[in-house]
């Protein structure tokens, strides 16, 4: 479902070329559930910008369903971001002033649905994630948890094919932070395929497939046992 | 569809920020409402000169000596060797009254004080014909204009203007009184009705016979002026080409005089209102532009403020056009509507000027329009550089703005 092949990203910092990744080649197949780990500056976030079409590579080759992504124009990724990419940020990246509901439609009038079709599917996406009782909140009137929530079901109202997370869970205590991973599992087994950011050991063990990154490449990939 | 959501966001964005918004086209208001304000005043000032110089008749010239306005600096002297017209053209024009012209009615005066018992006042004192108050369309209030009679024997009987009549009798029944105009006595016979000629005022003079005014007043048989009418508004051209002839022959030279008519009059008027119009559109124009910038300013700043949510709707798949086409409304929204505020402003000043009195205001409609097009299109085109900015933006770089 997703090929990269070859890819590199590099900073022209001065004289210096900074190599944000390097030679990095990646599948990845429907219904994963892939954790990707490493220290901090060793590109996991450029990788999943990549992965999410917010950024081109610099070289290298990125299939997404089918469709050649790595040399399209800001336009074609906005369009390719909108079909088939849902972000998850560690900061959430609500619109302050927006309700949750309002958060939720975003997506779809990007993608020209009807007024009516919008609301009802923003409702019925604010449901899926436990939301029904403060879809007319807004963001600043929400805890962690559920501003979380908000940004899942507005990454889900489109019906991408792949779910990226960069450290959904960074900005959550312990407790939400599992709260929001069980919602992940549950996403996992509706057959969505997820791929998170973290460099939190108890919750890379709860994915299937485990990445690492180490100065821009990929230095593990192992397939892991879930007991849970 | 998508764009009608631009715009809903857009005027959500600027009702969240209604003093800023206010503020922001403040520029655009001033501007667009002293503009319709003043366009008004002067528009209405120019209609009622316009509808006065046109009651006096369309078909009427005047004659004068070329002289009078070509020698702005001279001093007392050499004006009084300024040549007048005299009773040889007057005559001359007089007998060619036939297929084009109607009527010759000669003004010869010179300024004097006026005295009624203990009252003086100083007006012109106007020695004309018979045919005057029909040539001005000028009517007695009481008592008569001057008879043909009266000029033939050269006698001593006024025609006071209202204004005059107003001055010394102030109120009380100046017909049959005697008055002295100068060191001479007259009777009264009339008073006319009050009349505008322009700014001039017409009811602020006396008429007497013309020869008494030559005899007693002048001591010359100059004239002043001769008003001309031709038999009809078609034939005016033709009129004064036949007067152009004769006074040519005459004087010997075509410098020597000039004729003028109502058009001509009513044309000078125009050209100085359009004149004023054209400043004034100037001074739109800088307005305009400085609220333009006002409004360019003000979207920088909320682009830069804006830079994340830029981010996250575009991460969410907002393309350029979308984003280019919100902000772009939202600079057109606070100049229109600025202009509107503006437009109703100035219509409220200018009907509370005229409430007041002294003025009369007309609001033009074109003034009201274009103003408002051109707030308008000020917003399109001072918000185009803010919104492209905010457009270009690269989401990543948007996404990591604090
Ligand atoms: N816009 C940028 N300009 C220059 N260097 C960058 C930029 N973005 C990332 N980098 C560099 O690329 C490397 C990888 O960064 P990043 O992907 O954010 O790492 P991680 O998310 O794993 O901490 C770092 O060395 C970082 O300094
Ligand atoms: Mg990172």
């Amino acid at each position: 479902m997703i090929t990269l092949q070859g890819i590199y990203k590099t900073y022209q910092m001065g004289a210096e070329t900074v190599y944000a990744l390097r030679d990095v080649d990646l599948q990845i197949g429907e219904n994963e559930f892939i954790a990707i780990i490493g220290p901090s500056g060793s590109g996991k976030t450029t990788m999943m910008n990549i992965l999410g079409c917010l950024d081109t590579p610099t070289t290298g080759c990125y299939e997404l369903a089918g469709e050649e992504v790595s040399q399209l124009d800001d336009d074609q990724l906005a369009d390719v971001r909108n079909r088939h990419i849902g972000f998850i940020y560690q900061s959430f990246n609500l619109l302050p002033k927006l309700t949750a509901l309002q958060n939720v439609e975003l997506p779809m009038i990007y993608a020209g649905a009807p007024a009516v079709e919008r609301r009802q599917r923003a409702e019925q996406a604010l449901i899926n994630v436990g939301l029904k009782e403060r879809m007319h909140h807004l963001p600043t009137e929400m805890s962690g948890g559920q501003r979380q929530r908000v940004a899942i079901a507005r990454a889900l109202v489109n019906n991408p094919v792949i779910l990226l997370a960069d450290e959904p869970t960074g900005n959550l205590d312990t407790k939400t932070g599992e709260e929001i991973m069980a919602l992940f599992h549950r996403l996992h087994r509706e057959g969505k395929t997820i791929v998170l950011v973290t460099h939190e050991p108890e919750i890379s063990r709860q994915a299937r497939r485990i990445i690492t990154f180490r100065d821009g490449q990929i230095v593990a990939d192992q397939m892991n046992e879930v007991t849970s | 569809m998508i764009f009608l959501e631009s715009c809903k966001m857009a005027l959500a964005s600027l009702l969240s920020n209604k003093l800023r918004s206010l503020l922001t086209m403040l520029g655009i208001i001033i501007g667009v409402s002293s503009v319709v304000t003043m366009i008004s005043v002067g528009q209405g000032a120019q209609k009622s000169v316009t509808s006065q110089i046109g009651s006096l008749g369309s078909n009427v010239l005047y004659v004068n000596s070329g002289r009078v306005a070509a020698m702005p600096g001279a001093s007392q002297g050499a004006r009084g060797a300024t040549q007048l017209l005299t009773m040889a053209e007057y005559e001359l024009i007089r007998q060619a009254k036939g297929d084009l012209i109607q009527d010759v009615v000669p003004e010869a005066g010179t300024q004097s004080t006026v005295q009624f018992g203990k009252t003086t006042t100083t007006t012109t004192v106007t020695g004309t014909t018979a045919d005057y108050a029909r040539v001005r369309n000028f009517k007695a209030t009481s008592g008569r204009f001057l008879k043909e009679q009266e000029v033939t024997n050269r006698e001593n009987v006024a025609v006071l203007g209202s204004t005059v009549a107003d001055d010394l009798f102030a109120g009380a029944n100046p017909l049959g009184q005697k008055i002295r105009v100068g060191r001479e006595a007259f009777t009264v016979i009339g008073v006319m009705e009050a009349k505008k000629s322009g700014p001039q005022d017409l009811g602020d003079q006396i008429f007497i016979p013309l020869t008494t005014a030559q005899k007693r007043l002048t001591g010359s048989n100059g004239i002043k002026q001769i008003i001309v009418t031709a038999v009809s508004a078609e034939k005016m051209d033709s009129a004064q080409g036949q007067i152009e002839k004769i006074l040519t022959r005459k004087l010997g030279s075509a410098e020597k005089f000039t004729i003028r008519n109502q058009q001509d009059i009513i044309e000078t008027v125009q050209s100085t209102t359009e004149t004023l119009t054209l400043l004034l559109a100037g001074i739109t124009g800088i307005s305009l532009l400085v609220g333009g910038i006002g409004i360019m300013n003000i979207m920088l700043v909320s682009v830069t403020e804006r830079t994340r949510e830029i981010g996250i709707r575009k991460a969410l798949g907002a393309k350029q056009k979308h984003i280019l086409f919100q902000f772009l409304v939202e600079s057109t929204t606070l100049s229109s509507l600025g202009g509107l505020i503006g437009v109703l402003v100035g219509i409220g000043a200018s009907s509370l000027i005229a409430s007041l009195g002294q003025w009369t205001t007309s609001i033009s409609p074109a003034s009201v329009l274009i103003s408002f097009g051109f707030s308008s299109l000020v917003g399109v085109f001072f918000g185009i550089y803010p919104a492209k900015r905010a457009a270009s933006l690269h989401p990543i770089d948007a996404l990591r703005y604090e």
